[in-house]
C-alpha cells in the first residue's frame, strides 16, 4: 500500500512533466498542424539557459522567471524565423523543418555546453514529507504542485481572456478570425511561445532528476508522444490528463512488471502510440476533426 | 516556376530527336566516366579512404530505400535506422553466432527487413503524414534500448566484434578493396533494380500514391498493398545496406543506432533529392564526408551543419543535389527530360 | 457629400485568373447597396477584395481613406465588418464566444457588455443558445450568429454575402428588417450581395448588376427594380 501511494506520487510528478509537454505540443499541433519535434530540444535548451543563470549566481526564482521569459520570446522568434516560411508547405517539409531544428539545438547545446552530464539543483528541500508511514520526496510533490498552478493558469487564459479566445479562435478558423480583427500570424507565433514556456518549466523540473545533458529530453518528448496520442492531439485537456495517466502507468508498470522494467521504457511509448494511433487514431478526448486544407 | 516549365516544354517539342539523344548520350557518357572513375579511383587512395568511400556507398544503398517509401512513395519515415540496424545484426548474429559465411547474410537481411518493414508498413497504412512520422521517430528513439535489451542475442552494450573477410578466389586487391568492390556491386545492382522497379507499372503507382492518393485509388491501383510494400522494399534496401555497414566496420553496437542515425538518413535524401536515384549518391558522400571535415570544428559542429541544410534544403532547394544539377544541365542543353524520377 | 465606400476600377485575382475586371460602385453614407449577378458573377470576389482578402488591383476608399492593400485585420478596425459567405461560424466555440469575438478589436470594453444584450434582443434566439457550441446552431441560427457577430464590431459598414441563403421566407424577411432597423437608426452603411434580388432591390437604394466580372448596369434600386432585363433575368416576372 505505502509503495503504492509512494509510486502514485512519483507517477503523478512525472505525469505532470508529460502533461505540460504534451500540451505544448498540442498547442502547436492547434495552433498551426504541426507536430514539434523540436519541442524537447527547445525545453533542454532552456534549460540550460536557467542552468547558465544559476551558474552566475542568480538566485533560483529569478532565474526561473527570465529563463520563461526568455523562453517565449525564443519559442515566438522560432514561428516567425524558422517556421513560418513553410507554413503552407507539405507535411514533409514542416516536419523536416522541425527537424532540422531539433538537430541544431542539441548541436548547439552540445557546443556551448559540452555533453558532460551536470547537476541541476531543485528548488525545494531535499528532506522528504512523511503522512504517515508513507514518504513523499518533496521535489515530488513541488512539480505536482507546480504543473498544476501553470495548467490552472493557461486554462484561465485560454478561457476567460480576449487574447486565449483569440488565440483558440485563430488556430480553428484563420479566415473567420482575420475577419474579426484577429493578427492569426501573430496568434500562432504565440501559440510557440507559450509552448516554449511549456517546455522551459518541465525542463528545469525534470533536470533534478534525469540531469542536464544535450539529450536529456529525448525520452521525455516520446512520453509526451504518447501522452498527447492517447489524450487526443486536438484535445489540450486530452492532453493533460494523457500524462497524468501515461506518468501513472510508467510508474506502476516499472515496479510491478518486473519483466519490463525501465529498460523499455521507450518500447512501451512506441507500442502505446501504435496501439492508440491503430484503436481510436483521434485519443481519448480528441475530435475526428476534417483538417483543413 | 511554371514558365520556366512551359518553356522545357516547348523546347522539347521543337527538337524532340535532338534533345532526347542529346541528353541521353551525355548521360550515358557521364554515367560511364563516374563507373570507370570508381572502379579506379581504390587504387590510388589509402586503406582508410576506400574504407570511407565503402561507407558511403553502404550509406547509399540505405538512403535509395529511405527516398523510395519517403520521396517516391511521400511516406515520411524518421526511423528507417531501425531497419539498418536490423540488417546489421542480423549480419552479425549470424556470422559471430553461427559461423555463416557473410555472403548469405545480405540476402538474409535483406528478407528479413523486407518481412519487418511490410509488417511495419500495415499499421503505417492507417496513419498519415504526421502520424506516421511520429510513429517512426518513436521506433528510431526506442532501437538502442531494444537492441540493449535482447542481451542474449545482441551482446548488450558491448555490442558484437566481426572478423573482416577474406579476398576470395585470390584476386589480386586487399581486403578493404574487396569490401570496396563488393559494396559497389550491390549498389549499383540496388540502382538498377531501383530504377526498373520506378519506371515501370509498380513505379508509376507508386507515385502516384504520393501525389493523387484519392485519384489513384479511384483508378484501381490497390493502395494500401502498393504502401505496405513499398515499406517493405524500403525497409529491405536499408537493411541490406546494413548488413554491408556491419560488415565493413567490423562491429555493431546499439548505441551507434540511435536516432541520430535515423536523422542522417533524412540529411541524405534531403540534401540528395527527394525522388532520384543519383540524389541518393550524393546525399550519400555529404552525409559521409560533411561530417568528417566539420569534426574538426567541434564534436557538434555536423550536426549544427546538418540541421542547417535541412532547413535551408526546405527553403530554397527542394530537390537537392540532384534537382540542383538536373536544373544546371537542363539550362545548359534545352529540352532536358524533366522526369522527377531519374 | 462623399460616399462612405468608393470604388473605382477595382480588379481581382485568383493566382493568375483574374475574376474581377475593373468594376466600380459607390456605398453612400448610410446608404444600402446591392450587387445582384449569377453565380460566379464575382459578387462573393468583390466584397473579399473590399476585405483585402484577395490579390487587387485598384482604388476602394472608405471614408475618403485609401483601404486597397490594407490587411484584412486593419480593414476590420477602421470599421468594416464582413459577414462572409458561408457564414464563417467559430464552429468549436460557443455562441457567446464567438459574438465576443466580433469585438475582438473594440477598446471600449464596457459598451461591448451593452452590446451583446442590445444583439441578444434582435435575435433572442441565440440569448438562448449562448452557451451552446455554435457548431450545433441550425443554418439559418448561424445565420443570424455570422450578422451579430458583425454588429458586434459596432461597424459604420455592413458587407453581407447572402444573409439569406437557405432561410425560410419569414427568417429572411426578419433578417432585412433587422439590416434596415440597423441602417436607419444607427446609419450604417450596408453593401449587400444577394440572390434574392426582389428583397434587395426592396430595402437597398442603390443596385450594380455583375456580369463575369463587369458592371453591366447600374442605378437607383427603384430604377433596376423596373428595369426589363433585370425583371426578366432576376426577379422572374
Ligand atoms: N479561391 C478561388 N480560386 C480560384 N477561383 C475562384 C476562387 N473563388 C472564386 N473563384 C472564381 O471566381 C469567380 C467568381 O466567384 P465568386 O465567388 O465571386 O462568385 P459569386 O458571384 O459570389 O457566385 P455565387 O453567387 O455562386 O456565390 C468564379 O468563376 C469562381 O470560380
Ligand atoms: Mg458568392
Amino acid at each position: 500500500m505505502e509503495t503504492l501511494l509512494q509510486q502514485l506520487a512519483s507517477g503523478l510528478a512525472s505525469g505532470g512533466i508529460y502533461a505540460s509537454l504534451a500540451l505544448a505540443l498540442v498547442m502547436i499541433y492547434q495552433a498551426t498542424d504541426v507536430v514539434n519535434f523540436a519541442q524537447g530540444e527547445m525545453a533542454m535548451f532552456s534549460t540550460y539557459l536557467a542552468w547558465t543563470l544559476l551558474n552566475a549566481g542568480v538566485p533560483y526564482w529569478a532565474a526561473f522567471v527570465a529563463t520563461v521569459v526568455l523562453s517565449f520570446v525564443g519559442g515566438l522568434l522560432i514561428e516567425r524565423l524558422i517556421i513560418r516560411p513553410v507554413e503552407d508547405a507539405p507535411i514533409l517539409s514542416i516536419v523536416i523543418v522541425c527537424i532540422g531544428l531539433l538537430v541544431i539545438l542539441n548541436s548547439l547545446a552540445g557546443w556551448i555546453y559540452s555533453y558532460i552530464i551536470k547537476p541541476f539543483p531543485s528548488p525545494f528541500p531535499p528532506r522528504p514529507l512523511r503522512l504517515g508511514s508513507v514518504v513523499f520526496g518533496t521535489h515530488d510533490l513541488g512539480v505536482i504542485g507546480i504543473t498544476l498552478l501553470m495548467l490552472l493558469g493557461l486554462y484561465v487564459f485560454f478561457r476567460f481572456t480576449p487574447l486565449g479566445l483569440a488565440m483558440r479562435a485563430a488556430a480553428q478558423n484563420p479566415v473567420s478570425s482575420r475577419l474579426v480583427g484577429i493578427r492569426v500570424g501573430w496568434m500562432l507565433a504565440l501559440g510557440w511561445g507559450l509552448a516554449a514556456v511549456l517546455g522551459a518549466v518541465a525542463g528545469m523540473l525534470v533536470a533534478p532528476v534525469v540531469f542536464l545533458e544535450p539529450n536529456m529530453m529525448s525520452g521525455i518528448l516520446i512520453y509526451a508522444f504518447a501522452s498527447a496520442t492517447l489524450g487526443g492531439f486536438t484535445s489540450p485537456v486530452g492532453a493533460v490528463v494523457g500524462g497524468f495517466l501515461v506518468g501513472i502507468t510508467e510508474n506502476l508498470v516499472g515496479t510491478y512488471v518486473p519483466l519490463i522494467g525501465t529498460e523499455l521504457k521507450l518500447t512501451v511509448a512506441l507500442v502505446l502510440i501504435i496501439g492508440v494511433l491503430l484503436v481510436r487514431p483521434s485519443g481519448l478526448f480528441g475530435r475526428a476533426t476534417v483538417r483543413r486544407v | 516556376m511554371a514558365k520556366l516549365d512551359e518553356a522545357l516544354v516547348s523546347s522539347k517539342l521543337r527538337y524532340p530527336w535532338r534533345a532526347s539523344r542529346v541528353l541521353g548520350y551525355g548521360k550515358g557518357m557521364a554515367g560511364g566516366l563516374l563507373f570507370a572513375a570508381a572502379v579506379v579511383v581504390p587504387f590510388f587512395l589509402s586503406n582508410y579512404q576506400v574504407f570511407q568511400l565503402t561507407l558511403a556507398y553502404v550509406y547509399a544503398i540505405a538512403l535509395l530505400g529511405l527516398n523510395l517509401l519517403t520521396g517516391y512513395n511521400g511516406q515520411i519515415s524518421l526511423g528507417h535506422g531501425a531497419f539498418y540496424a536490423i540488417g546489421a545484426y542480423t549480419a552479425a548474429i549470424m556470422m559471430e553466432r553461427w559461423q555463416i559465411p557473410y555472403g548469405w547474410t545480405l540476402p538474409a537481411a535483406g528478407v528479413i527487413c523486407l518481412g519487418v518493414g511490410w509488417l511495419f508498413g500495415i499499421p503505417a497504412l492507417r496513419l498519415e503524414g504526421l502520424y506516421l512520422a511520429l510513429a517512426t521517430f518513436t521506433l528510431a528513439l526506442a532501437v538502442p534500448q531494444l537492441l540493449k535489451y535482447f542481451e542474449a542475442w545482441t551482446g548488450g552494450v558491448q555490442g558484437i566484434v566481426l572478423m573482416k573477410p577474406e579476398v576470395p578466389w585470390g584476386l589480386p586487391v586487399n581486403q578493404d578493396q574487396w569490401l570496396y568492390f563488393l559494396t559497389l556491386g550491390v549498389l549499383l545492382l540496388a540502382m538498377l533494380l531501383g530504377r526498373n522497379l520506378l519506371h515501370g507499372r509498380v513505379g508509376r503507382a507508386i507515385v502516384a500514391i504520393r501525389d493523387h492518393p484519392v485519384a489513384a485509388a479511384t483508378m484501381g491501383i490497390h493502395v494500401p498493398l502498393y504502401k505496405a510494400l513499398t515499406f517493405g522494399v524500403s525497409a529491405m534496401y536499408t537493411g541490406v545496406a546494413g548488413a554491408l555497414g556491419a560488415i565493413v566496420i567490423q562491429f555493431v553496437a546499439p548505441d551507434s543506432f540511435n536516432v541520430f542515425l535515423s536523422i542522417s538518413f533524412l540529411v541524405g535524401i534531403i540534401v540528395g533529392g527527394l525522388a532520384s536515384i543519383s540524389g541518393a549518391i550524393f546525399g550519400a558522400l555529404f552525409i559521409q564526408f560533411v561530417p568528417n571535415y566539420a569534426q574538426d570544428l567541434s564534436k557538434a559542429a555536423p550536426w549544427a551543419i546538418y540541421g542547417v541544410f535541412l532547413i535551408l534544403c526546405m527553403y530554397v532547394m527542394p530537390t537537392g543535389i540532384a534537382g540542383f544539377l538536373r536544373r544546371l544541365t537542363r539550362r545548359w542543353q534545352v529540352g532536358g527530360t524533366a522526369d522527377r524520377a531519374v | 457629400m462623399t460616399a462612405l465606400l468608393e470604388v473605382e476600377g477595382l480588379t481581382a485575382f485568383y493566382g493568375w485568373s483574374q475574376v474581377l475586371h475593373g468594376i466600380s460602385f459607390v456605398v453612400a453614407q448610410g446608404g444600402i447597396t446591392a450587387i445582384l449577378g449569377a453565380n460566379g458573377a464575382g459578387k462573393t470576389t468583390t466584397l473579399r477584395a473590399v476585405s483585402g482578402m484577395v490579390r487587387t488591383a485598384g482604388v476602394v476608399r472608405f471614408a475618403g481613406q485609401r483601404i486597397d492593400g490594407k490587411a484584412t485585420e486593419d480593414i476590420v478596425r477602421l470599421g468594416i465588418a464582413h459577414v462572409p459567405e458561408g457564414r464563417g461560424t467559430f464552429v468549436n466555440l460557443t455562441v457567446e464566444e464567438n459574438l465576443r469575438l466580433g469585438a475582438y478589436v473594440r477598446r471600449d470594453k464596457a459598451r461591448v457588455a451593452a452590446d451583446l444584450d442590445r444583439v441578444y434582443g434582435y435575435f433572442p434566439i441565440l440569448a438562448q443558445r449562448r452557451r451552446q457550441l455554435a457548431g450545433t446552431l441550425s443554418g439559418g441560427e448561424q445565420q443570424m450568429l455570422a450578422l451579430a457577430r458583425a454588429l458586434m464590431l459596432r461597424p459604420r459598414l455592413l458587407l453581407l454575402d447572402e444573409p439569406s441563403l437557405g432561410l425560410a421566407p419569414f427568417v429572411v424577411r426578419e433578417i432585412f428588417d433587422i439590416v434596415r432597423t440597423i441602417n436607419r437608426e444607427e446609419g450604417v452603411g450596408v453593401l449587400l450581395v444577394e440572390q434574392n434580388a426582389a428583397m434587395a432591390l426592396h430595402l437597398a437604394d442603390r443596385a450594380y448588376l455583375l456580369e463575369t466580372g463587369r458592371v453591366v448596369m447600374a442605378g437607383a434600386a427603384a430604377e433596376l427594380r423596373q428595369n426589363e432585363t433585370v425583371r426578366r433575368a432576376y426577379l422572374g416576372y
